[in-house]
């Protein structure tokens, strides 16, 4: 029960904390699209870090999301929110689809699949030009809830943070559920989950539609936030960003996950004043993580100071 | 903290002289990384430069211009970013600047919300039309250059047209504003064939457009590499028909790339890159050769028509905060709009409330390339 509610906690304590420690919509702005990548990186991490899988097209499902909310209003008047709904089951549809044959073999046959899953998302989006207006991207309608036109950045970071917060709970659920250890028994070894009666292929597949499910939520919030959705959402460098942020706060850890989003997030914005350099430091800081911190920012600083790695 | 800090300014500010105004801050998001670059570096280069010189002139209204720049490297996401940063903590008064489409509109409802001009260095017509209060821009559409290539193609008595485009977002677009204008210059389109950014080979379209009847002219909205292969292509299978490319390409690295076959070569450009061989009694002379020298003086680089926009807008922006005297963005943005003859290196600019670009026609040069160099057909 304490390892379930305990990292929605002290993500709550922050949350509150940051809102009244600045006056700046500017921060709250990034804090807001922190919550949102961070959303999709713990969904990310249910896959990568609890179940062993490598995704390497998760952008596309962040596309999806995303895309589903800004063109079903634009063509069939549906409200921006039933139509986020609609992005993220087609998500958790596409990645069943998709996982469900690929799955079953076994290596890295998900990442390469993956790839290029992702990469056919980002130019189906990108030369369905009628559609989605192509690489120039399109106006997303603003979400409007009873009447009351959602705006203004604390709003936002309110909406967002709650929704972090819920797939936070959820992920911390399914961590300490059955299902979870079984997720963790594939990672450590196929052969022995197997022998222990877990279905292997099918637990995988389960973890892979979760992810995408996370994905086409913050894909969907993203557009809902911005106004505007162009490709670069669902590009390359978008899921290899998304998997740099779990691993780099710490594999299997929810907390972690977040952690990392905040780091990949809000770092460009610090280094503005040397943005020739910006990736430079980036991948400096990320090599030195990799050496020093090797299971990732926050299991290794819990191991530090003594409390074992499991937040 | 931050009010203590805004007090300990406020005393250093109060014991230094008159002299040290506080200045008019402007702010840009470019591309000056990532794929855009190309468009993102000169108008960075430009801005700074053009910034620099204001100051040491005695900057706007006796006060000194200061200008922040972000690199948004072409993601429309961290330009929407940027661009909230700009308003809500730097507090600038205008905006010049968005290298790319995407993240010229990405960023605008921003400027729109908060009520501060936004002139845009970005093609595409969609920025423009609908006119969005406080959007402007400087460039020339894609829509003027098929204009202005079906308008010539029209005076040399023809009218069948084979169209290759690139299926890049220029290409895409270019393509479609020639399709929608076509009709107004008589123009028909007897083909249609496309290649992708990567292709290293167009002979199967150009032989299919070949071999369309009638056949009299081609056309090849492009941009990058794409436009120099077919340009070699077009010579290779021996057509002989004329050829327009874009202004797209309108850089020396075409001519460089496509070699012999640019030869006969036309296309619609801004005046900047036939700056030498403008007449003396051009009205643009003044400006584009002294934008060219400025630039190509303190980075040591060629002069691009992207860093050519930047200018534009710079000085557009400044002529508006001079005419409106005062700082307050709603007045600088309601002297954009009012902004008549002023003579930039993309041509005359007269601004309305129904036209936030204020380009014509006339603003475009027919270029036929001749033993490797530029020339003007009219």
């Amino acid at each position: 029960m304490v390892a379930r509610f305990a990292t929605p906690l002290v993500l709550l304590v922050l949350i509150v904390g940051v809102f009244f420690a600045v006056d700046s919509s500017f921060i709250l702005r990034v804090a807001a699209l922190v919550f949102i990548y961070g959303l999709a990186a713990i969904g990310l991490n249910i896959l990568v870090g609890d179940c062993g899988q490598v995704s390497l097209g998760h952008a596309g499902f962040l596309g999806i999301g995303a895309y589903a909310t800004a063109v079903l209003p634009a063509q069939t008047g549906l409200h921006p929110l039933l139509a986020m709904v609609v992005g993220v089951v087609a998500a958790g549809l596409l990645a069943l689809l998709v996982g469900r044959p690929v799955l079953r073999l076994r290596g890295h046959a998900l990442a390469v699949a993956t790839l290029g899953l992702g990469i056919l998302v980002a130019m189906v989006i990108t030369n369905e030009a009628w559609l989605t207006g192509g690489p120039d991207g399109m106006r997303v309608e603003r979400l409007t809830l009873f009447g009351w036109r959602v705006r203004g950045a604390d709003n936002w970071y309110w909406i967002t943070a709650g929704v972090l917060l819920l797939g936070a709970l959820v992920a911390c659920s399914i961590k300490a559920s059955p299902t979870g250890r079984a997720l963790r028994a594939v990672h450590d070894s196929e052969v022995a989950a197997m022998v222990a009666g877990i279905d292997v292929a099918r637990y995988k597949t389960l973890a892979f539609v979760i992810s995408a499910v996370y994905a086409g939520v913050a894909g969907g919030l993203l557009a809902l936030y911005d106004g505007f959705v162009t490709p670069d959402v669902a590009g390359f460098l978008n899921s290899i960003e998304l998997i740099t942020m779990v691993v780099l706060g710490g594999m299997g850890s929810v907390l972690g996950a977040v952690v990392g989003a905040t780091i990949l997030t809000a770092l460009p914005q610090l280094l503005t004043a040397f943005s020739e350099y910006e990736h430079m430091v980036l991948g400096l800081i990320m090599m030195v993580v990799m050496i020093v911190l090797r299971a990732g920012i926050v299991p290794s600083l819990l191991a530090l100071v003594g409390r074992g790695g499991r937040a | 903290m931050k009010h203590l800090l805004l007090t300990a300014v406020a005393a250093i500010g109060l014991t230094m002289p008159a002299a040290a105004q506080d200045p008019i801050k402007i702010g840009a998001v470019l591309s000056a990384t990532g794929p855009a670059s190309f468009l993102g570096e000169p108008e960075k280069k430009t801005l700074e430069i053009y910034v620099d010189k204001i100051n040491e002139a005695g900057g706007v209204l006796g006060r000194p211009l200061e200008l922040i720049v972000y690199d948004s490297a072409g993601n429309a996401n961290d330009a929407r970013t940027f661009a909230t940063r700009l308003v809500e903590d730097d507090e600038i008064v205008a905006m010049v600047g968005g290298s790319t489409t995407g993240t010229t509109m990405a960023m605008a409802p921003i400027f729109d919300d908060y009520e501060i001009p936004f002139i845009s260095l970005a093609g595409a017509v969609v920025i423009i039309d609908p006119v969005q209060p406080y959007l402007f821009k400087t460039p020339h559409t894609d829509r003027m250059a098929c204009e202005k290539i079906f308008e010539d193609i029209q005076q040399r008595g023809m009218s069948k047209v084979g169209l290759i485009s690139g299926t890049g977002g220029f290409g895409k677009s270019m393509r479609e504003q020639c399709l929608d204008v076509a009709g107004n210059y008589g123009i028909e389109i007897v083909a249609d064939e496309s290649y992708g950014p990567k292709d290293s080979d167009m002979t199967p379209q150009l032989t299919n457009i070949k071999n369309t009847d009638g056949l009299e002219v081609i056309v090849n909205p492009g941009f990058g590499q794409g436009p120099a292969i077919v340009t070699r292509n077009v010579k290779q299978l021996g057509i002989e028909l004329p050829f327009y490319q874009s202004h797209g390409v309108a850089s020396k690295s075409f001519i460089d790339l496509a070699g012999d076959a640019a030869e006969g070569v036309r296309l619609p450009a801004s005046a900047l890159l036939v700056a030498d061989i403008l007449p003396a009694d051009d009205p643009q002379r003044d400006v584009v050769v002294s934008y060219k020298s400025t630039y190509e003086d303190a980075t040591g680089e060629d002069v691009s028509t992207f860093g050519g926009h930047a200018y534009d807008g710079l000085m557009i922006l400044v002529g508006a905060i001079e005419r409106a005297g005062s700082d307050d963005p709603v007045a600088i943005r309601d002297a954009i709009e009012e902004t008549s003859g002023f003579m930039g290196t993309a041509g005359v600019v007269n601004m309305s409330p129904d036209d936030h670009m204020g380009l014509d026609l006339t603003a475009f040069r027919m270029l036929e390339i001749r033993d490797g160099e530029w020339t003007l057909v009219e």
